[in-house]
């Protein structure tokens, strides 16, 4: 009996009960729809977050205070280190360095209020982080000279401020009580990992640092740092260590500060995405496993009720192999249509999932990938033999006289 | 008389000596067969008669290959069937014998011809199948009926089929059991007589089992089994 006809033969008696194989093949549809539809999930919410990392900009460097948990009393961060980095003699990969301070402040206009998250930065801001404006311009030098009492505002907070987003510049908000003429309005940049710059503030360090963050000389929170391309940040991330461990006078490998690059953040996203994908993947493998069970069960009635047939094939010359191939074909079969449906199937779910994420705004996009087909293909021809072998096995060894014998 | 038991020089189809068939049935044992020997020579009719219990389907297990004896020798057309692997087994009976049931036994799903084509299947034939198929049907009767389904066709028509399907690999003997105990008379008798023309033009080997006289009546040789032992041979040697 060859392949073809065995597979020929299996669909007849698959098809001679057809709800019960229908039902039986629901369990594995099920299974397959489940692990393909979560892996694309997982898939489309790695590429989610890793978008809005590559967003941030892919040669930059984010440096904070504070090293590994041994150091006390880290140094902090002041503008001159922010200079010395910017020293393109010291740091020759770094092309633009942007320190900034940070803090929550309470914004207000007329009526209206919001506690929001303020940015004290100097001029190159907007240039570092990409930052359009939609309206009006950026904080210059003359800003930060003069301690300007000016702000540019991110574009939802504009939203909740003012219930528009045009025609705001040259009105006066009023940050912790202080008024604060706006001078710019960025364009809405989309969510990103850790803070959404839509609903920031920006005003000029200098008078963050003497009028609302109130930091002590010239020290920073945060020092963001540009590499001339994406492929020297690690020698910018060099530089810039060994800058810091001069200036803060640290020992050999205890550093007080911590520099991140956006492919630290990428490979933090990845470990998380990932241990998220593997999760939601073996909840849905478990319920592939319970159709496969549905298939071992089906297999055994099958083989009990056609015992007498099983004997009559044995009786005309059908070896013990020839019976266990055709009952792997019809578990192999069974697991094979399941397996396809159910690929339309998880196909269909993570479209849904995708419409139902796009209607409420949340950005995420499933993504069926040809690698989860196949994994997913594989494992249910896999379910199907491994399920259906014992049942086969039963048949086979049947004794002819015996199963010729059974009522 | 019958041939003796021991030494014959002419190659006979089925030679049985002293075969014996004990089953183990948990704390009970069973002596199915306590000693059977029998010759049958190429184009004889045998009928095995006896009453239920007597052994005689499990004698015919026996020459059918499809069981093994406990003890004793069986050769079928020459081939001794003791310690032959259940695959070697399968390979004696699909090349040198037919069977043929009081229930059929056809696989309701398929038609005529498939189910006549299936033991050319098993034995690997690719070629000329489905022709040999037909000439198979045709010979019984059924040139008409290739593409029906069992459940299409009357229970004498399936038992053609049948004999179709024991026919078609040229088996050196077929083995009925009760061929005629589902069949109303007129049929039954339709099917003896296919059987003995086919047994005329061919010189193939009947062994039917049976309980019916009429059967026994057209055999050349009746063997009456009793608790597992022959007790009489009415006939003549052919």
């Amino acid at each position: 009996m060859n392949l073809f006809q065995a597979l020929l033969e299996a669909l007849d008696s698959l098809s001679s009960n057809k709800l019960r194989s229908g039902l039986t093949i629901l369990g594995i549809v099920i299974g397959v729809g489940a692990v393909i539809a979560m892996l694309a999930i997982g898939r489309g919410a790695e590429e989610t977050i890793t978008g809005s990392i590559n967003s941030i900009g892919t040669n930059l460097l984010f440096v904070f205070r504070g090293g590994s948990d041994e150091v006390r009393n880290p140094d902090p961060l002041t503008l001159s280190d922010a200079n010395a980095i910017n020293d393109p003699f010291s740091a020759p990969s770094v092309v633009n360095v942007a320190p900034f301070i940070s803090g929550d402040i309470e914004l207000t206009f007329a009526s209206e209020r919001a506690f929001i998250h303020g940015l004290g930065v100097t001029s190159n801001y907007d240039e570092i982080r990409n930052l359009k404006l939609a309206e009006g311009r950026f904080i210059d030098e003359a800003h930060l000279l003069g301690r300007s009492a000016v702000v540019v505002l991110g574009a939802d907070t504009v939203e909740t401020l003012f219930g528009r987003t045009v025609g705001v510049i040259g009105e006066t908000v009023r940050i912790d009580g202080q008024p604060f003429r706006v001078i710019g309005v960025a364009e809405p940049m989309g969510g990103s990992g850790f803070s959404n710059p839509d609903k920031q503030v920006y005003f000029p360090l200098t008078t963050g640092q003497i009028r609302l963050i109130r930091r002590r000389s010239d020290r920073v929170d945060a020092i963001i740092a540009q590499a001339i391309s994406a492929d020297a940040v690690g020698q910018a991330q060099e530089e810039i260590a060994s800058i810091l461990r001069i200036r803060h006078r640290t020992s050999i490998g205890v550093d007080d500060f911590t520099i991140f690059t956006q492919q630290d953040f990428l490979e933090t996203a990845r470990t998380i995405t990932n241990v998220f994908t593997i999760f939601l993947g073996g909840v849905a493998a478990i319920s592939l496993l319970v159709g496969g069970i549905g298939i071992m069960n089906i297999m055994f009635v099958s083989v009990t009720e056609r015992t007498r047939e099983i004997g009559l094939r044995k009786a005309i010359g059908a070896r013990n192999r020839d019976i266990l191939f055709q009952f792997l074909a019809e578990s192999s079969l069974l697991s094979m249509l399941g397996g396809v449906i159910g690929i339309i199937f998880g196909w269909g779910l993570s479209s849904l999932v995708g419409a139902i994420a796009s209607a409420s705004d949340v950005d995420l996009a499933p993504k069926v990938s040809l690698d989860a087909i196949i994994l997913a293909t594989v494992f249910s021809a896999a379910v199907g033999l491994f399920f259906g072998l014992y049942p086969a096995k039963r048949a086979s060894d049947l004794e002819p006289v015996e199963a010729l014998r059974y009522e | 008389m019958v041939p003796g038991h021991f030494s014959t020089k002419r190659m006979s189809i089925i030679e049985a000596i002293d075969v014996t068939k004990i089953y183990i049935m948990g704390e009970i044992v069973v002596h199915a067969l306590r000693g059977v020997s029998l010759t049958v020579e190429r184009g004889e009719i045998i009928a095995i008669m006896g009453p239920s219990g007597s052994g005689k389907s499990t004698f015919m297990n026996v020459l059918g290959a499809l069981d093994r004896p406990t003890s004793g020798t069986y050769s079928l057309n020459g081939q001794l069937i003791a310690d032959r692997s259940d695959d070697e087994l399968a390979l004696i009976r699909n090349k040198e014998v037919g069977f043929i049931f009081q229930t059929f036994n056809l696989l309701g799903r398929h038609t005529a011809l498939s189910n006549v084509e299936l033991p050319m299947r098993y034995a690997g034939v690719t070629s000329g199948r489905k022709e040999r198929a037909i000439a198979a049907l045709e010979a019984v009767g059924l040139g008409d009926r290739i593409h029906h389904r069992p459940n299409e066709l009357s229970g004498g028509e399936q038992q053609r089929v049948a004999i179709a399907r024991a026919l078609v690999n040229d088996p050196a003997i077929i083995l009925a059991d009760e061929p005629t105990g589902n069949l109303d008379s007129k049929s039954g008798s339709e099917i003896l007589d296919l059987l003995h023309d086919l047994n005329q033009s061919r010189g193939t080997t009947l062994i039917f089992v049976t309980h019916d006289s009429e059967v026994a009546a057209r055999a050349q040789r009746i063997i009456r089994l009793l608790d597992g032992k022959i007790v009489e041979e009415i006939g003549v040697e052919v």
